[in-house]
């Protein structure tokens, strides 16, 4: 690579992901530019601490700083944060910004990652309805907090998923008043079972949260001020109305893909891409916007956690890097997921994906300790759900890794 | 480099022991031990790793 100029790389999206291809760039040796674009005017700092120790205010902002960009300067990279990616032209490879300081500007490339993550989803019909909250950015995690202190609950949780149970928990271990509320007859079905959703909600009911289950929102009850207004209560479809003074709405994320259109990339729920990360010539993806066809379960496959952003950030940058220099792409990415959330005193943690059946192999669910293994449709082992039991996740996800019988399985995680 | 673990961060996941298990050792006892505190220039990499991937953020490297 000598007699050719250091290759021009743009990172868009300053976060888990895009810090974590920067990392692994410059590990790799390279003396590419880098620059890395970001909306958020924030250093980047990690996201889940926003639903648990930073909502419940026992950790300050210095402890969300991402470990790679905790130094900004190490890192090598021209930083263009509070700018904006608005267009993608793959024929001239620039990239379109726009920010408040700097106003529009063209960024050229000759390789680009795209790790502009997701936002939250929100309730249709809401705009312009007060007290309504998400948590995806430290901005959101800070209103939440201020509008709690301000105002004190009940608090409405909208959407029973892993964010909503977390918000939940924060907020019911300080007292508050807690209402969860979930269309769908049991929690977390989506990603797990109804079986161990229920377990979850059984553990907020022991909290004294008011767990609503198979009953979806019908609108707000608000106070109108005059010159302001405020939420009094949740219309359910059951025709009940449930008293809150703040709402949270948890109802899952929307990859960020606008900037992307008419670039002639595919979108289709977030950037398609190929088993290696690549959507394009000198294009790559990573993280909560990715997704590329996932070479161990054969399909494509979208991974909105904190595990996956690291690794495929880090993968998506030595792809980047070998395209570049036209050397051969590394192995696929075909990672086993694995994720973790803390709801009060419980860890859950979960490794690959669901499946139609499973057992308990390790401890009792009645005693909150327990590891279970979930079977595909083949009798495969395809998850393993771990509670309190950190150790038996990752040992779990070793074994779905290296490809282990049932059996195998259920020795090691005895 | 020093490997420092903060311990009221650390869940005894055995993340970091599943990358570096040379430098990172989680016993029966379910607490992690440090085996290596000052791992030699062949384990940067994979010390470097384990910390990246630690969940907790536990890990600390230092110079
Ligand atoms: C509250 C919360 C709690 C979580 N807890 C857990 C947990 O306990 N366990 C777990 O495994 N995972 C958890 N996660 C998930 C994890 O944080 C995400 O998977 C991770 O943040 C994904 O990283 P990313 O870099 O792909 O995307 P993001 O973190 O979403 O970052 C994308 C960045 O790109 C920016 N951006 C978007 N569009 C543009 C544009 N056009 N131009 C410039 N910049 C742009 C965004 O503002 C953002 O800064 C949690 C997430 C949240 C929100
Ligand atoms: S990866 Fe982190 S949390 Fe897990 S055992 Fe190691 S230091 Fe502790």
């Amino acid at each position: 690579m000598s007699d050719i100029v250091a290759p021009r790389i743009v990172i868009v999206g300053a976060s888990l992901a895009g810090v974590h291809a920067a990392q692994a760039i410059r590990r790799a040796g390279s003396d590419a530019t880098i620059t890395l674009i970001g909306d958020e005017t924030d250093q980047p700092y990690d996201r889940p601490p926003l639903s648990k120790q930073y909502l419940a205010g026992e950790w300050d902002a210095d402890k969300l700083a991402l470990r790679p960009s905790k130094d900004p300067e190490s890192l090598g990279v021209d930083w263009r944060l509070g700018t904006d990616a608005v267009g993608l032209d793959l024929d001239t490879r620039t990239v379109r910004t726009l920010s408040m300081a700097d106003g529009a500007d063209e960024i050229g490339f000759d390789g680009l990652v795209i790790a502009t993550g997701a936002r939250a989803r929100r309730l249709p019909g809401t705009e312009g309805v007060t007290d309504l909250h998400v948590v995806r950015s430290k901005a959101d995690s800070d209103r939440l907090r201020a509008a709690v202190d301000d105002r004190g609950g009940p608090i409405a949780v909208i959407g029973a998923g892993f964010i909503g149970g977390e918000v939940a928990a924060t907020f019911r271990s300080q007292g508050h008043d807690v209402v969860m509320i979930e269309a769908a007859d049991a929690p977390l079905t989506r990603v797990l079972d109804a079986e161990a959703g229920m377990l979850v909600a059984e553990r907020h009911r022991a909290e004294g949260v008011d767990v609503r289950l198979g009953v979806g929102v019908e609108g707000f009850e608000i106070d109108d001020h005059g010159d302001h207004q405020h939420v009094r209560g949740v219309r359910l479809g059951d025709g009940s109305v449930v008293e809150a003074r703040t709402v949270v709405v948890g109802i899952g994320a929307i990859p960020n893909t606008e900037w992307l259109g008419g670039s002639g990339l595919e979108l289709d729920n977030g950037v398609r891409a190929d088993s290696t990360c690549l959507a394009a010539p000198g294009v790559v993806v990573a993280g909560d916007v990715a997704n590329w066809d996932h070479p161990r379960y054969g399909r494509s496959m979208r991974v909105e956690q904190w595990d996956n952003g690291v690794d495929q950030g880090g993968y998506a940058g030595r792809r980047l890097l070998a395209d570049l220099a036209g050397e051969p792409a590394p192995e696929p990415f075909g990672p086993v997921p694995w994720f973790w959330s803390d709801q009060y005193d419980w860890k859950i943690q979960f490794a690959g994906v669901s499946g139609p059946t499973k057992e308990t192999v390790h401890g009792d669910p009645a005693e909150g300790r327990f590891a279970q293994l979930y079977l595909d449709v083949d009798g495969a082992p395809c998850g393993v759900l771990a509670v309190n039991r950190p150790r038996h996740a990752i040992k779990g996800r070793q074994a779905l890794t290296a490809g282990a019988s049932v059996e195998e399985i259920r020795d090691t995680l005895a | 480099m020093k490997v420092v673990v903060d311990f009221d961060l650390c869940e005894s996941n055995a993340v970091c022991m599943e990358i570096a298990p040379e430098v990172f050792e989680v016993r029966d006892d379910d607490f992690l031990y440090v085996l290596e505190e000052n791992p030699g220039e062949a384990l940067h990499d994979k010390v470097r790793d384990a910390a990246d991937r630690c969940p907790k953020q536990a890990i600390t490297l230092e110079d």
